[in-house]
């Protein structure tokens, strides 16, 4: 399996991306937000940080990038693409997925470890999380508040289209455990083909027992797996 | 311009100085020189008050690479890997305006570390406020907190340690102290001494715009009146520019295209060109019409004095030149040759053709005046009967009150806000006694802590510096890792008043005797003077920041009980010293009298042992025992473990508050479960090493034999309480 | 009574964000573009008939929250 990792300028977790990628041997090239052209990928990631600094709108000016019009005939192809944290801001901006993600419910950044519910376990993404759905990453960002008209959200809870959503350890999905005030405590969502997936929580951070956790190790293992 | 004594006081020269660089010079300055004296000879560049003291510092021990002198500390960690780490301060710029202070304080010391090569691996801080109930402190906390996220997390680096204090002495003087830890390799550490004439000089980065002109001269003026009024001084950050310089200087350093590197940090271009020169023993000209600026018709002075952000000096390889311009183009950064290297040993400023400046080196760096301040010795309040109705304190309310205290309150609400696990190796998290950082791709790892004990050092200055070092030694110790050495923030008032001098001095005496005996040297750090406004100086406030190695992140150790039915012990001999604890001021009331003293020959010995019995896998958890004393230490085990512990006390010499709240030092609290128990005592004994018995762990509720018994939920509740109801969070 | 404000960073102060947005811009196409700033927008309503009387709250709240003094500048409009 082949992946692409986009590198902004102000990407911070390009570098956490590809060492689990590489775990899992998937065979990866970092590619500049400068090319023209995407080398030949299964598999495109937008990793998270802050580029551009999150000026003006997160992800808004790295969705302007030369490479995204490359990155979106990948993703109109079938082709995977995962977008993490500030790659799923940047998915939400060039319009391959639907919604917006405002400020934190509580105005503050908010670094932590949550507990998730894998809601769609029938993607390329998700196929391991069938023997463990309640899993727990590591969530940093200021602006993971997703929303979307009522419309929207309709579609997506009907047409099965939310990946993750925040929960307690027990698995309860209510105010108490949603960290930013999403709707719904939506943390991740898939396009309709379901090959784009967003996600506010950082899978490339828990792939490792000294860190505490290996939920994230789950995700690359499935893409491997699919493919 | 004529240069009046009224534009020389402005320019904080006093008139003795202006004398001394007359006869250096031999000639008058004009104002752009004068403008540069300013900045070099004044106290936050120059260390006059503090060098003469500075000195008398250990610096060295076999792990040492680089000590003090360079743009931050460097020391090895084996296998071809360094570590590069400072702790610097930000204190009056972030009074003014705390969401920038304290996020340049951040940005300059991200640049100290990444000038010398390393790539930045973890942020720490040590930020001191006013009482809470200052109608000042809460926006300033706010701002300080949101303004080192902002800045460390759009860098990328993991914010992974501090500590938060609060001290009406810290009223309308706030301490922001940001500490920087860097990887490089050991074989590629570059310097900031200039080297060989006629090398380009080269600067990169943002523009130079208006900022901050004369900041270093406000960072050494107190607050008086009219402190609003020297708000435009405040720099803007831009940590995506600063993102941005760090992946281009480590891109360029990956060959060797660089002589010689420095950060534009306080005084700007003045500094960094004159300390370059200086090291190399060369002279620099420069050709001001090729500064990059941001704003229209700056003048020379402007451009010498500007702080503006996010720039770095280069000497380069003239082959080179090409090659680095296209590196920091493709990061989007300016690249200009701005002069070169010279063998005249002065400092030349040109503009529009003509020379506007000329000065020895010398006169900007060597010669500066160093001063021999006067200085009183402390007077310690002697040990007396504390007169305490001590029935009218019930133990359990004290330990809730000090549990809910704002100083000894738990501070997610802080480090929540800080990304601490970027970059993917954080492995041990905010919370623990010391920040743990794995070594990319490796098994080994570094402990990182800062800490301060102002309220010690005010009460003795040589025994509270003693104990803070040894506080710093021993949370590294807890997790399992060997100290290497420190770096140093110290934070006083005006140096010019005997009293405080006498502080400084006293205080850097005790953390000689401690580096010392500890062979835990000074590689690097600040001095931060001028700390008062209206006559009020806060309380003598030295920050430490120590660095371990642990070689194998297997043998790691945390706080955290881990099982039901295991035995807590206390490791060194408590003698119930109760002044200056945090039972007496938060609880009685009583704010006088002697800090603890350290037992240096102790601490070691302790020290070491837990040390061996941490690798030899023979404990479950480690805590040091210092602020709040055994009861305090115990509960935080048992909070975050969640499991409680059931105790009897051990000793009935001395009072129960004397030995569950005295904060007696060179003492740990340790968990063993009953398989390891025997070979540890075995150890301990015969290694003539103190210790006693304090209870066995158990489910769900903290009990002290027939005093009292309280659920974990509700010790929890209480100590994670007054940050969240501070910011009407709950 | 409806007033605007508009707050905006003094002139000499560092911009990061309006520095990227015109380079982002000049990236896209537009050459014509010299400079960008970014401020803040405020609509704000009051239950004051009296324009000296709105003018001098408005100023005061500008002032006191809506602006930091430090770095920023604002106007006022009334609509």
């Amino acid at each position: 399996m082949k992946s692409s990792v986009i590198v902004f300028p102000g990407s911070n977790c390009d570098r956490d991306v590809a060492v689990a990628l590489e775990k899992f041997q998937i065979k990866n090239q970092m590619v500049w937000h400068d090319e023209i052209n995407l080398p030949k990928s299964d598999l495109v990631v937008l990793p998270g940080g802050f580029s551009y600094g999150d000026y003006l709108r997160t992800g808004c000016i790295a969705s302007k990038s030369r490479i995204i019009n490359d990155v979106i005939k990948h993703a109109k192809n079938g082709g995977l693409v995962l977008g993490i944290c500030n790659g799923f801001q940047i998915l939400i901006e060039t319009g391959l997925l639907s919604g917006v993600l405002l400020r934190n419910k509580k105005l503050r950044f908010l670094s932590k470890n949550v507990f998730l519910k894998v809601i769609n376990v029938d993607n390329k993404f998700c196929l391991n999380y069938k023997k463990k759905d309640i899993i727990e990453l590591p969530i940093a960002h200021n602006e993971g508040n997703y929303f979307a008209s009522k419309e929207q959200i309709k579609k997506l809870e009907d047409e099965n289209l939310v990946a993750f959503k925040y929960c307690s350890e027990k698995g309860n999905i209510n105010k108490s455990t949603n960290p930013n005030g999403s709707s719904n405590n939506i943390a991740g969502i898939l396009n309709d083909q379901k090959n784009i997936l967003g996600m506010m929580p950082h899978p490339e951070r828990l792939i490792d027992p000294l860190l505490a956790g290996e939920d994230g190790s789950l995700m690359f293992k499935s893409l491997i797996k699919s493919l | 311009m004529k240069i009046t004594p009224e534009i020389i006081d402005k320019h904080g020269i006093k008139p003795e100085e202006y004398k001394k660089i007359i006869s250096l010079i031999e000639k008058k300055p004009n104002l752009l020189e004068l403008g540069i004296f300013s900045a070099m000879w004044n106290e936050h560049c120059s260390y006059k008050s503090s060098k003469k003291y500075l000195k008398t510092l250990p610096t060295k021990n076999k792990k040492v690479i680089q000590g003090p002198g360079e743009n931050a500390g460097v020391i090895d960690i084996e296998d071809n890997d360094a570590i590069v780490f400072k702790i610097e301060s930000h204190n009056h710029p972030s009074f003014i305006e705390p969401y920038q202070g304290a996020a340049t304080g951040v940005g300059g010391i991200l640049r100290d570390v990444f000038t010398m090569g390393a790539r930045p691996i973890a942020t720490l801080n040590s930020i001191h406020f006013g009482s809470h109930e200052h109608p000042k402190t809460k926006n300033l906390l706010n701002g300080v907190v949101s303004g080192i996220g902002g800045y460390g997390n759009c860098m990328g680096i993991p914010t992974v340690g501090g500590e938060v204090k609060f001290d009406s002495s810290y009223n309308e003087n706030i301490l922001v102290n940001a500490m920087a830890v860097g990887l490089v390799k050991k074989n590629k550490i570059f310097y900031s001494k200039a080297k060989g004439t006629d090398q380009p000089v080269i600067y990169v980065g943002s523009k130079t715009g208006r900022d901050g002109i004369h900041g270093a001269s406000m960072a050494s003026a107190e607050f008086d009146k009219n402190a609003e009024a020297k708000k435009p001084t405040v720099q803007v950050g831009d940590p995506f520019t600063e993102k941005l310089l760090l992946e281009a200087c480590l891109e360029l350093m990956k060959d060797d295209s660089i002589i010689s590197i420095q950060d534009m940090g306080a005084a700007g271009l003045t500094s960094s060109s004159v300390e370059m020169a200086s090291k190399g023993n060369l002279g620099i000209e420069i050709n001001l019409n090729k500064i990059p600026c941001r704003e229209d018709k700056m003048t020379p002075y402007e451009m010498m004095l500007s702080e503006s952000q996010e720039r770095m000096l280069l000497i380069l390889n003239s082959e080179k030149v090409e090659n680095a311009k296209k590196i920091f183009i493709k990061w989007g950064l300016d690249f200009s040759v701005i002069g070169k290297t010279t063998n005249t040993k002065n400092l030349v400023l040109n503009f529009d053709g003509e020379e506007v400046a000329n000065l020895p080196v010398n006169s900007l760096s060597n010669n500066v005046p160093i001063y021999d301040r006067k200085w009183k010795k402390n007077v310690t309040s002697i040990k007396k009967n504390l007169q305490i109705d001590f029935k009218s304190f019930k133990i359990l309310e004290s330990l809730k009150k000090i549990l809910m205290s704002p100083n000894n309150a738990e501070k997610s609400w802080v480090w929540e806000q800080y990304d601490h696990t970027v970059m993917g190796d954080t492995i041990q998290k905010p919370g623990g006694d010391s920040a743990v950082i794995r070594i990319h791709g490796k098994n080994k790892g570094i402990a990182i802590t800062v800490d301060s004990s102002a309220h010690y050092c005010l009460a003795n200055p040589v025994a509270g510096g003693k104990q803070i070092v040894s506080e710093a030694w021993r949370n590294l110790i807890s997790v399992g890792a060997s100290p290497i050495a420190i770096t140093n923030c110290l934070n006083f008032g005006n140096p010019e008043k005997d009293k405080i001098m006498g502080q400084f001095v006293e205080c850097i005496d005790g953390i000689s005797q401690a580096c010392t005996y500890l062979d835990f040297p000074v590689v690097s750090g600040n001095v931060s003077f001028y700390n008062e406004t209206q006559n009020k100086a806060i309380l003598p406030t030295p920050t430490i920041g120590g660095v371990g190695l642990l070689k194998n992140l297997n043998t790691m150790m945390t706080k955290n009980i881990k099982e039901v039915g295991s035995y807590i012990l206390v490791i060194g001999k408590t003698l119930g010293h109760l002044h200056q604890s945090e039972f007496l001021i938060e609880v009685v009331g009583i704010k006088d009298g002697p800090p603890p003293e350290v037992n240096l020959f102790n601490e070691k010995n302790n020290g070491l042992l837990v040390q061996a019995l941490i690798s030899k896998k023979l404990l479950n958890s480690v805590h040091d025992i210092s602020s709040g004393g055994i009861l305090i230490a115990l509960s935080e085990m048992c909070i975050s473990g969640n499991i409680g512990a059931k105790i009897k006390i051990p000793n009935d010499k001395i009072r129960p508050h004397e030995y569950l709240f005295g904060e007696d030092q060179s003492r740990y609290l340790i968990e063993v479960n009953e398989k390891n128990k025997n070979e540890v005592y075995k150890i301990l004994e015969k290694n003539s090493i103190f210790y006693e018995m304090l209870g066995k762990t158990q489910k769900d509720s903290l009990v002290l034999d027939k005093e009292f018994n309280i659920k974990l939920n509700n010790l929890n509740k209480l100590n994670s309480f007054w940050f969240r109801n501070y910011f009407k969070e709950n | 009574m409806k007033i605007s404000a508009t707050v905006t960073l003094k002139k000499e102060v560092l911009d990061p964000q309006g520095k990227v947005v015109s380079q982002t811009l000049k990236n896209m196409g537009y050459d014509s573009i010299v400079n960008v700033r970014q401020g803040k927008y405020f609509d704000i309503e009051l239950n004051e008939n009296d324009k000296e009387k709105a003018k001098k709250i408005a100023e005061e709240i500008c002032k006191k929250l809506l602006t930091n003094v430090v770095i920023e500048d604002y106007t006022i409009d009334l609509k």
